[in-house]
Parts: structure tokens; sequence; C-alpha cells
């Protein structure tokens, strides 16, 4: 099966690969997928002002999912929290040109989205939470 | 050096040039059907064909009169396994198989119970991929009338004790069918001393050309018989009708020539390439394993489970090396390899292997470059996993809660 050139490029050079220490402020962190269906991801956004100001990924999966995670990042980074909410797995299969046989993909990065965005919601409440 | 390398000699081989040199003339020039009884056309190919024949049952210890000529191994197991089915289907229905046979013998087997024509029992094989003739034995019924167990696995290389298998078989008058599509040309195969009754190969595993197998009956001792899978002109001594494709017969024979000739060669400098990139590739990535038997296995199969990293990212990171990986990723199933599961190997572990396949025609430097590449591309991947780093922060992984999709 040939690869687009976008996850290819993506694989080859993968965007905001890396990790931010969990219980930093502002930090949001998503970890979706398992280890024997070959895929976890780990996603990262780091809030200020309601805006995402950087995004971070670490992937263990085929050449799609790496890709689909690294796109990811990089359309978080400058968005808002409602703005991120609405990112799709079609979104992602469309820029990154997947076959049907790697849709799932798609489907964990936008699960990374939004387990790291709600893991972010709850930290922010804690925090108000504790600060009342 | 050339690129992409091929280190995917399971799947196939490259034809040898001396292979294809013996073909040639097959095609235009002598290209009679070697079933043409009556001019000198038909009698070329017919020499033709009976010199690959002799060539062929050389090779494997044989009489010529007991290869029958098939488009491959998978129509041979095929025709072994629902042709013994079906002649002797008054004895008994039950086939003893084992759960790492190639999907030729599995599906063929699991058709033939789906229809309610056998039973059948796949029996486990141990840590290292083989499996025990004990097991054999202990599995025989009364309604047992076929043991089907491969000589050399496909995906670990694992060659099982065929030997010991043929020898319950004789004793209990069962007759004993081995795909021996990986082993033969590259390890000694001798159907007296192992006790097999038919056996399939195919040219293209071993340098010859795609198109062309065979499948060894014996002829005495017992003399097997089997019902022809396909009806027609009555060619093979009635067991598989078609005209002959002269010119891959040819080759098919000139390579079994050759892989005589070069065995012993072929095999020491095999094992010594082999070796050099397991030792270079395990002691500079911790953290990988060995899948399938450590010394006792096909002299070019290597298969190794780097933890952390998934097969298929792994061999895009190496585009110009052709491998193969047990990831589910690269199949259409999405599940992973079934005989590294077989062999106790957990799903993750199966989904991060690569299987390199060895050839008569890599060299030292192909093993050179894919030594660096390999731990390239692995630190690279593990750099990227997040597995990886729970690892290196001492989480213990099977303890998480993962939420499986």
């Amino acid at each position: 099966m040939a690869y687009s050139d976008k996850v290819v490029d993506h694989f080859n050079n993968p965007r905001n690969m890396g990790s931010f220490k969990k219980d930093e402020e502002g930090v949001g962190t998503g970890m979706v997928g398992a280890p024997e269906c070959g895929d976890v991801m780990k996603l990262q956004i780091k809030v200020q002002n309601d805006t995402i100001v950087d995004a971070k990924f670490k992937t263990f999966g085929c050449g799609s999912a790496i890709a689909s995670s690294s796109l990811a990042t990089e359309w978080l980074k400058g968005k808002t929290i409602e703005e991120a909410q609405k990112i799709k797995n079609t979104d992602i299969v469309q820029e990154l040109n997947l076959p049907p046989v790697k849709i799932h993909c798609s489907v964990l990065a936008e699960d990374a989205i939004k387990a790291a965005l709600a893991d972010y919601q709850k930290k922010a409440d804690g925090t108000l939470t504790n600060a009342k | 050096m050339k690129l992409p390398i091929f280190l995917d000699n399971h799947s196939t081989t490259p034809m040898d040039p001396r292979v294809l040199e013996t073909m040639l003339p097959y095609f235009v020039e002598k290209f009679g059907n070697a079933a043409s009884r009556n001019h000198a056309f038909g009698w070329a190919a017919e020499e033709a064909v009976e010199n690959a024949r002799k060539q062929i049952a050389k090779l494997i210890k044989a009489d010529p009169k007991e290869i029958v000529f098939t488009s491959g191994a998978t129509e041979s197991d095929n025709l072994a396994i629902k042709g013994v089915l079906e002649m002797y289907r008054e004895k008994g229905d039950h086939i003893i198989t084992s759960s790492t046979e190639h999907r030729a013998v599995l599906d063929t087997v699991k058709v033939l119970e789906g229809k309610g024509k056998a039973t059948a029992s796949y029996l486990p094989v141990d840590k290292f991929g083989m499996v025990s003739p004990e097991d054999v034995r202990n599995a025989i019924t009364e309604k047992t009338i076929l043991i089907s167990v491969m000589l050399a696995n496909n995906e670990i290389g694992t060659i099982n004790p065929v030997k010991e298998i043929g020898k319950i078989a004789k004793e209990k008058g069962i007759l004993f069918h081995c795909d021996a599509t990986q082993g033969v040309g590259k390890i000694p195969v001798d159907v007296q001393d192992m006790g097999i009754d038919l056996m399939s190969f195919s040219a293209h595993k071993m340098y010859g050309p795609k198109g062309v197998g065979a499948l060894y009956v014996r002829k005495k001792n017992p003399r097997v018989r089997i019902v022809a899978q396909m009806d027609g002109g009555g060619h093979e001594r009635g067991m598989r009708s078609g005209t002959l494709p002269v010119p891959l017969i040819v080759g098919f024979g000139k390579a079994c020539e050759l892989c005589e000739q070069e065995m012993a060669k072929d095999t020491v400098r095999l094992i010594a390439m082999r070796d050099r990139l397991e030792a270079s590739i395990m002691k500079a990535l911790e953290e990988s394993y060995l899948n399938g038997h450590p010394t006792n296995r096909l002299p070019g199969n290597l298969n190794i489970s780097f933890a952390y990293v998934e097969g298929e990212s792994l061999l895009m990171g190496m585009k110009d090396i052709a491998l193969s990986s047990g990831s589910a990723c690269t199949s259409a199933t999405l599940e992973p390899s079934y005989v590294l599961r077989a062999l106790g190997v957990g799903t993750e572990l199966a989904h991060s292997s690569i299987r390199f396949g060895l050839g008569r025609f890599n060299t030292d430097d192909e093993i050179d470059y894919t030594i660096k590449k390999v731990i390239e591309i692995v630190t690279k991947l593990r750099e990227m996993s997040p597995l990886y780093e729970m690892a290196k922060e001492g989480v213990d992984l099977k303890s998480v809660q993962w939420a499986a999709h």
C-alpha cells in the first residue's frame, strides 16, 4: 500500500513530537488506544487564556497513526478550546488522504484530542473549585 | 550496492539467472505440448519435462514418477488434503494439523470442516514454534486419515521434527502430508528418511519461476492415492489435469539442481550473515526479542520483535529495505500474526515484529546497511513512542487500564 506524500512527510518530519509534564499548569493529556491493538496515542495541549498555545504528541502505531497525531498537534496550536472541539476525524482523513483501512487512525486522533481537552477541563475545574 | 535491498526471501525469491537461461528456449523455439505424443515438438517438450522431473525428484530423494506438477504450493496443499480426504473417506474423516501451518493448509482444512466433510485437531506449538510428536500421537483417533505438519515455518523459520512425526504416522498407518514450501532447497529433505507420504513445494521459493510447484505422492510403502481436484485430460497420472507449463517446469528443475549443488555453500554464507545481523541488532537494541527457535530454524530466517514500536512504522522507516512484519497493519484482517500468537508471543510484541528473509543473492554490504538502518529507525521510533516513555518512567504497561478500540 502506498502512503500519501503528506503521511510520509509527517512520518519523516514529525511536528511537535515530545511531552509536557502532566502536572504542569494548563496542560491537558489524552492517552488513547491500546498496545494490543497496535496503536497508542498520547496527545498533550498547553492552554493559556482559553487558547491552546502549544501541543505535543507521542504515538506508538503505524505511519498513518503517527501522521494523524502529528497533524493534530499542528492544527491544535492557536485554536481556542471551543474551536479545538470541532476538529473531526474526517478532516484528518481528507488532509492526509487516508485509505479506508487507515480511517481508525484518524478516529484515534480525534479521540486523543477530545481526551486531552477533557483532561484539561477537569484540571481547570478542579483548580477553580480549590480556589473557592 | 543497489537499493532497494530485498530481504523478504520467504515471500518469494529472485530467479537465478541460470534458471532463466535454461527456460528461454522453451517459450518460442521448443514450444510443444508435452502431451503431444505424435510429433517432434511434443517429444522435445516431454523430454524436457521428464528431465526436470528427475532433477526435482533427486533433490528430495524421490522417484521421478512420484512428482505431480501443480501451479504452486497452495494448489499442492489443496490437492493433497482434499484428495486424500475424498479417497479415504470410508476409513475416516479426521485430520491432524498444527496451528502455525500456512493458510493454504489451515483454510483448506477449515473449509472441509465447515462443509461437514472433515473433523480436525489443530495442535499447539511450543514457545519456539515446534510441534511435539507426542502431541501428534495423542491426537490420533480411529478416524484419523491424515497428518499435515509443515517442515519449516514461513514466519519464524522453525523446523519441525518431521522425521519423528513420519515415524508415528507409519506406525499407525496414517498418511503424512508435509508442506515443505520453505524448506525444500534450503535444508536437506529426504522423503524416505522422513517418512513423508505427500509433500508440497514450490519453485519460486528456491530461485525458480512463479506459477509452478509440485506435490510429491508416494508410490510404494504405501502407494498413496488421491482424488484429482482438477478434471480434464488426465495429465500427471490422472492426479492433475491441465497442459504442463513446460518452460516453468524446466526452470523448476534447474532451480532444484542448483539448490542441490549449492545448498552447503549457501547455508554457510546465509547463517554467517544472518547470525551477524541478529547479534548486531540484539546487542545495540535493548528489549528486542527473537521469535522462533534459536538454532533449529531455516538458515535465512530472522524474526525479531522490537518492544514499544509498531511493525508497519518500522517498515515505513526502512523504505529501501524490503521486509515483512507480523503487525496487523500490514494485513487486511487487523489481527497480528497468528503464528506469533501461537508461540505465546503477546499481541503487542506480535505487532512489533519484523521478519528478515535472507537469500542466495544478499551480500555482506546489504547486511551492514540493514543493521545500521534498523538500529536508527528503532531508536527514532522509540523516542516517539509513549509506551517506551512510560516503560522508562517505570510504569508497568500491563497494569495500565487501556481503552481497547
